[in-house]
């Protein structure tokens, strides 16, 4: 008895002690990782030291003296800052349009995909292996160079119903002006936004209230409608009017032109998320189980019913993780611009590092912004998440 | 109950060739607007591609440029050790065919045909030659891993030790190989810089997902690891790699590396490039082994735990070949997408696949010729890419994932 109360009481040796060992081994970890990072960053100012560089971002404020090529306001005798500034514009502009186009087209084909036409479900499947078993970067430069590049020349520009004019040197379409009473017209739209939701929020705690059916979307719909097209059509001028691209004796005027840059990079871009996108798309509508179909069904729901309100609902919950990291991807992707020109973040970047023999502060500046991209990204996605996911009550 | 005769058939058109054709292209008036507007389409683009493909189209800059893409700046009269390797290969195949069967089996057999089937083609005699040789090993590897694994079970499980020792030292192997040795006559060394085309494409992707491997199951570890130190480290890693873009890295990896190195000491620019390419390939893999990880049941931790397992112990032998079993089908995912992404070393003036196309059209003998080259290189990546992915699909189903 006394034996074994001492058995009990008996402490475990502090070298065999889980918790010391823990923290023994953290510490030993922290230590070599402080070290090992001391040393490459004693070898780097070393390095940088016998180059002549430093590690400041003072540069910044340097006259950048390099052509841009498109983008916002900027001119060579801006500071580097302002390049860089440029380059992310440009970088956030490419991806917004790739994840909003590139959605649509995923949406479309992946739909396609489950179609029960046989032809197009063989179309549409060839289209996702060949660009989903290609790398990008060879789906860039082939757009830029075998197809755009390759277009007639400016005079020989083919035309596309609505005045979209495609050519060598890009796409040209005509593009929308605001006239003196565009102000006032925003004004009238979002008003309509909003006391189009607020009517339809109304409407529905009736409905619901009440029983009586009161046509919530419609109503919603009708005065979202109704407020911008008074706005447009009352004040005598309207808000915006459309100018269209001439041809003058060597490019156009007038409109707004894409250049081949942007629009190859935008197209491969979208082609190619689209694709991943489109078996995202399709494998959350899949996932739908059988029975939530058939139940629709019995419950006597058209089919357009059935898609809204019971399959797209509960395809979304399976749909958006994945597509976070698609939308996640093709921003990244969006890097591999320098290929084909377009002054994108890297691009841009690359350029500065090159010019003032300043890679270290580039190369930190340029990991932080898509660093944030990604993070911000991320975090709206998750929000959005949260929100369409089944809440449990 | 009816006879045979009472049961009424089925209308003919609800059978056969009219049947098929009514239910999958012209079920109502939309679906048969579907299908008229596909056929047209897929009419427009084969003729026009078939038309340009077969009359316009100069294939002779790819013919012509054949080596550089495959290989690159290896020297010709060095380019055996490529070809003695490739044949390696090709019996290794055949070897593990006869062996285990399987899944490797239609690996072989499409690895054999592509021999073939490259071998019908108007090459020089030597190349035909290889070529062909590469296909009978595969068939004598075959028939000799057949005979050998079936003459007993000890032969047979010795035969797959073996195998897999030989599988694993592979890799040195291809290096050495085509490294060379300084002051040996018949392999003399070649310098990295000179591997390029295929060849450094496919060796990038190798060293990327092999050096990547221990450094995921580490990072992946650490990530779940109750210590905070260790955790903290392992998340900061992986979301840091995975929030940026590989082109980045590549960068990084160029300028920076070099930088944190004592001065003295210097390492080749393909070297650097797969130093990138671990690192990124490095914090993927940890993902797809954490996913492996957390697929592993509590209860057995606990079993082995009662069973007087060590923490150590565990790991080795409970947790992790469970894990990595559960995500090879995702390990194998990464490869292939690593193999598309080695195109991005082409941005850094490494001499791969892609900056070979690019190095051949700047030849003003071939200038203009962008879609022949350009689709020749698509269409390798195709081959590969689709091929993985369809080996990958099979594995998924010989292994059972997400039955057991």
């Amino acid at each position: 008895m006394a034996q074994q109360a001492r058995f009990h009481h008996q402490p475990v040796p502090f070298w065999r002690d889980v918790r010391v060992l823990a923290i023994f081994t953290q510490i030993l970890f922290l230590l070599v990782v402080i070290l090992v990072a001391g040393l490459l960053y004693a070898n780097m100012t070393h390095a940088l030291a016998q180059r002549g560089l430093s590690l400041g971002f003072g540069f910044l404020k340097l006259e950048a003296g390099f052509e841009i090529g498109e983008g916002i306001r900027y001119s060579p005798s801006d500071t580097y800052g302002r390049a860089f500034l440029v380059g992310v514009v440009n970088t956030l502009l490419v991806s917004g349009l790739g994840i909003l186009f590139a959605t649509i087209l995923g949406v479309i084909v992946g739909v396609a995909r489950l179609s029960n036409n046989w032809l197009l479900t063989r179309i549409v499947g060839a289209y996702i292996e060949l660009i989903r078993n290609t790398p990008l970067l060879v789906q860039l430069v082939f757009w830029y160079f075998a197809v755009i590049l390759q277009l007639p020349p400016v005079r020989q520009s083919l035309e596309l119903p609505g005045n979209i004019y495609i050519h060598q040197r890009g796409v040209t379409m005509p593009w929308l002006i605001p006239s003196p009473t565009f102000k006032l017209w925003l004004l009238t739209l979002a008003a309509g936004i909003i006391l189009g939701i607020l009517a339809w929020r109304v409407l529905i705690q009736y409905q619901l209230r009440t029983g009586r059916t009161t046509y919530p979307i419609t109503v919603g719909l009708i005065v979202f409608i109704v407020l911008p097209i008074l706005g447009w059509y009352l004040p005598g001028e309207t808000p915006v009017s459309w100018e269209m691209p001439v041809l003058q004796r060597f490019n156009f005027t007038g409109g707004r032109t894409l250049t081949p840059e942007f629009t190859a990079l935008l197209v491969g871009l979208v082609v190619y998320t689209g694709a991943f996108i489109a078996e995202i798309v399709r494998a959350g509508i899949q996932a739908v189980p059988r029975g939530q179909l058939e139940a629709a069904r019995a419950l006597g729901l058209s089919n357009a019913q059935m898609l809204r309100l019971v399959i797209f609902p509960q395809a979304l919950r399976i749909i958006i993780p994945p597509l976070t990291s698609q939308y996640l991807n093709l921003a990244k992707n969006s890097s591999l611009a320098i290929a084909v020109g377009y002054p994108d973040l890297f691009a841009v970047g690359g350029t500065i590092a090159n010019q003032t023999g300043q890679p270290v502060p580039v190369i930190i500046m340029i990991m932080s912004s898509y660093l944030s991209i990604s993070l911000l990204t991320a975090l709206f996605m998750n929000w959005y998440n949260r929100r369409v996911q089944f809440v449990v009550r | 109950m009816a006879t045979d005769s009472e049961v009424m058939r089925p209308p003919i058109t609800s059978l056969g060739v009219i049947g098929w054709l009514r239910q999958n292209l012209f079920s109502s008036w939309y679906n048969t607007l579907l299908t008229f507007f596909s056929a047209w389409l897929l009419y427009v683009i084969l003729t026009n591609f078939l038309h340009w493909a077969l009359t316009v189209a100069r294939w002779d800059v790819v013919t012509a440029n054949l080596r550089l893409f495959m290989v690159g700046q290896y020297p010709p009269d060095q380019v055996w050790r490529v070809q003695l390797l490739v044949t390696l290969i090709a019996l290794l195949f055949g070897l593990s065919w006869g062996t285990w069967k399987g899944i490797i089996r239609s690996i072989s057999i499409s690895l054999a045909t592509g021999f073939g089937l490259l071998g019908l083609l108007p090459f020089s005699l030597g190349v035909r030659l290889w070529l062909f040789a590469s296909l009978a090993a595969v068939f004598i590897g075959f028939i000799l891993g057949h005979v050998l694994s079936t003459r007993g079970d000890l032969l047979r499980r010795r035969m797959a030790r073996g195998l897999l020792a030989v599988w694993f030292l592979l890799f040195p192997l291809t290096i050495v190989l085509l490294r060379g040795f300084q002051g040996t006559p018949w392999l003399p060394p070649i310098g990295t810089n000179l591997w390029g085309g295929l060849l450094l494409t496919f060796l990038l992707a190798v060293v990327g997902i092999l050096a990547s491997f221990p450094l995921g199951v580490l990072l992946a570890l650490g990530r779940r690891s109750e210590m905070i130190v260790i955790r903290t480290f392992s998340i900061l890693f992986i979301e840091l790699v995975r929030g940026v873009p590989l082109v980045t890295i590549l960068f990084m990896a160029q300028i920076m590396l070099p930088l944190f190195l004592p001065p003295g000491l210097r390492i080749d620019r393909v070297i650097r490039a797969m130093v990138g390419i671990t690192l990124f390939s490095a914090a993927y893999m940890a993902e797809n082994v954490r996913g492996g990880l957390q697929s592993v049941p509590e209860g057995q931790v606990e079993a082995a735990r009662a069973l007087g397992l060590s923490g150590p112990l565990i790991l080795l032998f409970i947790v992790l070949p469970q894990a990595l079993r559960a995500v090879i089908p995702a390990i194998v995912g990464q490869f292939i997408s690593l193999f598309k992404d080695t195109t991005l070393v082409a941005i850094i003036g490494l001499m791969d696949l892609l900056n070979v196309g690019r190095a051949v059209l700047a030849n003003p003998q071939f200038l203009g010729l962008h879609r022949e080259v350009y689709l020749f290189i698509a269409v390798i990546f195709f081959i590969f890419s689709y091929a993985m992915s369809y080996s990958s699909y099979r594995l998924e189903e010989a292994l059972g994932v997400g039955e057991r």
